[in-house]
């Protein structure tokens, strides 16, 4: 029986397990040092805000991977003996593998900032992560301020983190205006607003220079790069992620910032693949970029790896770019290629449409010329991702997406419906006399 | 603000705690008039029980009902052992002593309670009213910005089953113990809704008026918090509208109007087998003595259970009923809605609910059953079994103590529909028809989820809703009851409650929407 080794029990690793084993019967360790069961990294906030237990993260139940007979290993993998198909754990056990998938994830950046591994600077990834916060910001009394380093989507979270807890929270961002190198200008400034609104002090285009320590190598303060001097008892580091592959260093196998893979997401050495955050491609795939540190990129390389180990040798071919995010209270979802001015690419153009009092807002992206529809940024609406799948796949023009938006609302019965004013807005920018048709359970559910 | 609601805490909590020293207070003197009039009315023939009710009670000032009701029931006990030797069947009482200490009870209230109605009612309802919406409508403002508000419910004590929770729940049983098996005790809170009862019925109130007052008042207030928690969310603001609408107007002004109009007490909306005591003779009896009106209550009892409930949970899913109509519903999606994260999800939980709420129903199926039989064949057993003790069961285990003492009581410890979901034998039918007849779903928004748990976390009746959406499945569930929290809390727009064309309603899929087109068809076609 063929012994399948997984390190790291992330959503990557994890959906490698459950498609394997749904597959065949193979021989299936995971290892990792952060926790006995999968957990959601992406609830991690939810725990500290009260809305969870961390027991509630977990997706499956603990009799779940004993019965599916899931072996799973609490230890950390000091080296991978590629020779002798070993790993190395740090408690001294060895473990032998046929097949090793590397889906170790990330870590958070660190850019040699002067106290970046001071007592009380966390980053807000990982299982330790959360619990460090937790005793060092359990209330606005034991910490009077927090400094967030770093305006992505991390960054925001760990600001509605703390808020929750009436924490007072200052919040670093190198860009002129939040998250500008992904978002569009019109709504990098609603979500600007937005975290005003939550009493959030928000400093735009400031870096951080140095964390201050106390005399016992506690955070004490921040500088900046303005010259401020902002006095914290909790900073956190949420200027991205790194691939977590320090450990594999030496071992043979190719890395650049991340394991080097090909589109079969096969390392240099055989019998060796890496998925997730950790995994690096060649080159990007399309559009997207060679690491990709998403929750769905990393379930689509698991659901695509289990083929291949299970000998249907499967291209990993992911399909339309989508993702999604909350910025505090308002949920964001984006289909297709929507990008930011920064990155604009001189045949694509916006149309843009916003809410005259509440927080929503769209961006659709097209082609210049043909009017060819590339992708749409959404705000306080939600849409459905099989609509515009299928649109992008169709290479449907903007005025067909006009026409037929309300096919692809996905907001609650009873909502507030926009389409017409987006509709209007559009004809009268576009000279074009578009009436949007009627919702139509027909060409929702028709397989194109 | 803060202040505001601290205050209205005090004043609720004054409210609460009169309200709960009432059943222990008061002062009581039977007129021997009163008992003849008592007499009467239950047709008691037994000398010896008169007599000592005449010697221990009548023109005696007793305080307090714990006073009262042990000399009631030595005397009822007393006479109907007496009676048993002399073999005087005919003298026997059949009255429960709690229910012969209860109609004691309320002819013979005097002093303050008794004669100050209007100032009980206030500084028990009234204050808590008053208290309750000074505590709950500062939220507003304080809850800050619209958005789902659910920061700290795993770290409040109430919450979180601390130990107000556990307060909560021994206050909330003992009220039911109260209100089914020693309802003598609700004579002094019957007094302070007496003024109300009179005006709709026509009668005094008795111990089933408080609870059907207090539960409309509890509904009201409780629905301010909803409104106000999720102002940003049109469906709970509109199914909020609705259940309170149906339990105001259909459970409790239509049904006493009713009774002023001699007409049988009724509620419309009330469907068998939830409604189980539908068929029991005397209310059939009572249909088919009240002429038109009792006909038409009798046939729409009949196709409201067997045409309308199922054909609108066709098109709507049998969230139409549960959390949009029905008064089970509507507590526990307004007194309830703070306690909803703690069902059980587990699949353990999930085998037991099965088990248990098909059990029920299969039990009302029979109970109604041999009832019909007897009704028929005019006999009151059957193969042995008298039809009255079967039904005497049901109405003690299920009607009783199911859906009253642990379906709401439970609500602090074991979530807000343990009866919806455990228990409620109208539920199931109706499952049975959302899972294999309906145009009813919960639709995953292709490959969105990522797994997090808020809507598993905040389903309130137990189902894992995560492990369907991480699978890009549409959630299709018999117990369902389409509250629709899970679609609210979601922070990434992964769900939604829609009614849409049967085919492709069930969705199994293994590889998500967003991977390769080819591979997802290769897999999912399997």
């Amino acid at each position: 029986m063929e012994n399948i080794v997984i390190i790291g029990n992330g959503i990557s690793g994890i959906t490698t397990a459950r498609h394997i084993r749904k597959l065949s019967d193979k021989k299936i360790t995971i290892i990792s040092a952060e926790s006995d069961y999968f957990f959601s990294r992406t609830a991690l906030m939810y725990v500290y805000m009260g809305h969870m237990k961390f027991e509630h993260t977990q997706p499956y139940e603990n009799w779940f991977w004993k019965k599916n007979r899931i072996n799973l290993v609490n230890d950390y993998v000091k080296s991978v003996d590629h020779e002798n198909k070993e790993l190395v754990l740090k408690k001294g056990a060895t473990i032998p593998y046929d097949k090793l998938v590397i889906a170790t994830g990330s870590k958070p950046n660190k850019f040699g900032w002067p106290g970046q591994d001071l007592d009380g600077v966390y980053g807000m990834y990982s299982k330790q992560d959360l619990l460090g916060i937790e005793k060092n910001a359990p209330d606005n009394k034991k910490c009077k301020r927090a400094v967030i380093v770093g305006g992505g989507l991390i960054g925001i979270e760990m600001a509605e983190m703390l808020r929750s807890r009436e924490i007072p929270v200052t919040f670093l961002v190198r860009e002129k205006s939040f998250w500008n190198g992904v978002l569009p200008e019109g709504e990098s400034q609603l979500i600007n607003e937005h975290i005003l609104d939550h009493h959030i002090d928000l400093r735009l285009d400031t870096n951080l220079e140095e964390i201050i320590s106390d005399k016992k190598g506690y955070a004490k303060a921040v500088r900046t790069d303005k010259g401020d001097i902002i006095d914290c008892d909790l900073v956190g580091l949420t200027a991205g992620v790194t691939p977590n592959i320090d450990f594999l260093k030496g071992s043979g196998i190719e890395l650049g910032r991340g394991v080097k893979v090909n589109r079969y997401l096969e390392t240099n050495i055989e019998d060796i693949y890496a998925i997730g955050d950790c995994a690096e491609q060649h080159e990007g795939i399309g559009k997207r970029r060679p690491i990709e540190a998403v929750w769905y990129t990393g379930r689509m390389m698991g659901e695509t790896l289990a083929q291949t180990i299970c000998d249907n040798k499967t291209k990993y071919s992911p399909g339309h770019w989508f993702n999604s995010a909350k910025f505090l209270d308002i949920e964001y979802q984006t289909y297709g290629w929507v990008n930011s001015e920064r990155n604009l690419p001189e045949y694509e153009q916006h149309f843009h449409w916003r809410h005259t009092s509440e927080n929503i807002c769209i961006t659709i992206s097209y082609e210049k010329e043909t009017k060819e529809f590339l992708g749409i940024n959404t705000f306080g609406i939600r849409m459905r991702h099989e609509i515009f799948d299928r649109w992008l796949t169709e290479k449907r023009d903007l005025n067909y997406v006009l026409e037929h938006l309300k096919d692809a609302n996905f907001d609650p019965e009873f909502y507030k419906k926009n389409e017409n004013s987006i509709v209007s807005k559009f004809n009268s920018e576009f000279n074009t006399t578009i009436s949007p048709k009627k919702k139509s359970w027909k060409r929702i559910f028709s397989k194109a | 603000m803060k202040t505001i609601q601290n205050i209205g805490l005090v004043i609720f909590l004054i409210g609460l705690a009169i309200f709960t020293v009432l059943p222990l207070s008061g002062t009581f003197k039977l007129e021997q008039s009163s008992f003849n009039s008592i007499i009467a009315e239950k047709n008691i023939k037994s000398e010896v029980f008169i007599q000592n009710i005449e010697n221990n009670i009548v023109g005696k000032e007793l305080s307090g009902m714990q006073s009262l009701s042990p000399l009631v029931k030595d005397a009822l006990n007393n006479a109907n052992e007496t009676h048993v030797k002399n073999k005087e069947y005919g003298k026997k009482i059949y009255t429960s002593s709690s229910d012969m200490a209860t109609a004691i009870g309320k002819k013979s209230g005097i002093g303050f309670i008794a004669k100050n109605k209007g100032i009980v009612w206030f500084l028990t309802f009234g204050l808590g009213i008053i208290g309750a919406l000074m505590f709950i409508l500062p939220n507003a403002i304080l809850l800050g910005k619209k958005g789902i508000k659910n920061d700290g419910v795993y770290h409040g004590k109430d919450t979180n089953r601390g130990w107000i929770a556990w307060m909560v729940f021994i206050f909330l049983v003992s009220f039911y113990l109260v209100l089914y098996f020693a309802s003598e005790y609700a004579t002094n809170w019957t007094f302070a809704v007496d003024p109300i009862s009179e005006s709709l019925s026509g009668n005094p109130a008795g111990h089933w008026f408080v609870y059907g007052f207090m539960y409309c008042i509890v509904m009201s207030v409780m629905a301010v918090r909803m409104y106000i928690k999720y102002r940003h969310n049109m469906y709970q603001v509109v199914r909020t509208t609705s259940v309170l609408f149906f339990q105001i107007v259909f459970a409790f002004l239509i049904p006493e109007i009713m009774v002023r109009l001699q007409m049988p007490y009724y509620d419309f909306k009330n469907a068998f087998p939830l409604d189980y005591d539908f068929f029991f003779q005397w209310n059939l009896k009572s249909l088919l003595n009240s002429g038109g009106i009792g006909l038409f209550i009798l046939v729409w009892g009949i196709v409201l259970t067997l045409v309308f409930v199922p054909v609108m949970v066709y098109f709507f899913g049998k969230r139409w009923y549960c959390s949009w109509v029905c008064g089970c519903g509507g507590l526990a999606e307004t007194l309830g809605d703070p306690y909803r994260q703690h069902s059980s999800k587990s699949l353990f939980s999930w085998k037991v609910e099965r088990w248990l709420i098909h059990g029920v129903l299969l039990f009302a199926l029979i109970m109604t059953g041999l009832t019909l039989y007897s009704f028929f064949a005019e006999t009151s057993t059957v193969l042995g079994i008298k039809t009255s003790s079967i039904q005497n069961l049901y109405s003690l285990l299920i009607g009783s103590i199911f859906a009253g003492v642990i379906g709401t009581g439970f609500y602090p410890i074991f979530g807000n529909r343990v009866w919806c979901r455990f228990g409620c034998p109208l539920a199931a039918y109706l499952g049975f028809v959302q899972r294999f007849k309906s145009r009813f779903r919960i639709t995953t928004n292709g490959g969105q989820c990522i797994s997090c748990g808020n809507c598993s976390t905040y389903c309130e009746q137990g189902i894992d809703v995560r492990s369907y959406a991480q699978k890009g499945e549409n959630i299709v569930r018999s117990s369902c009851v389409g509250c629709g929290v899970c679609s609210a809390v979601c922070p990434r727009g992964v769900l939604k409650l829609e009614n849409g064309p049967e085919e492709g309603r069930i969705n199994p899929t293994e590889v998500l929407l967003g991977n390769d087109v080819d591979l997802m068809e290769l897999v999912n076609k399997k």
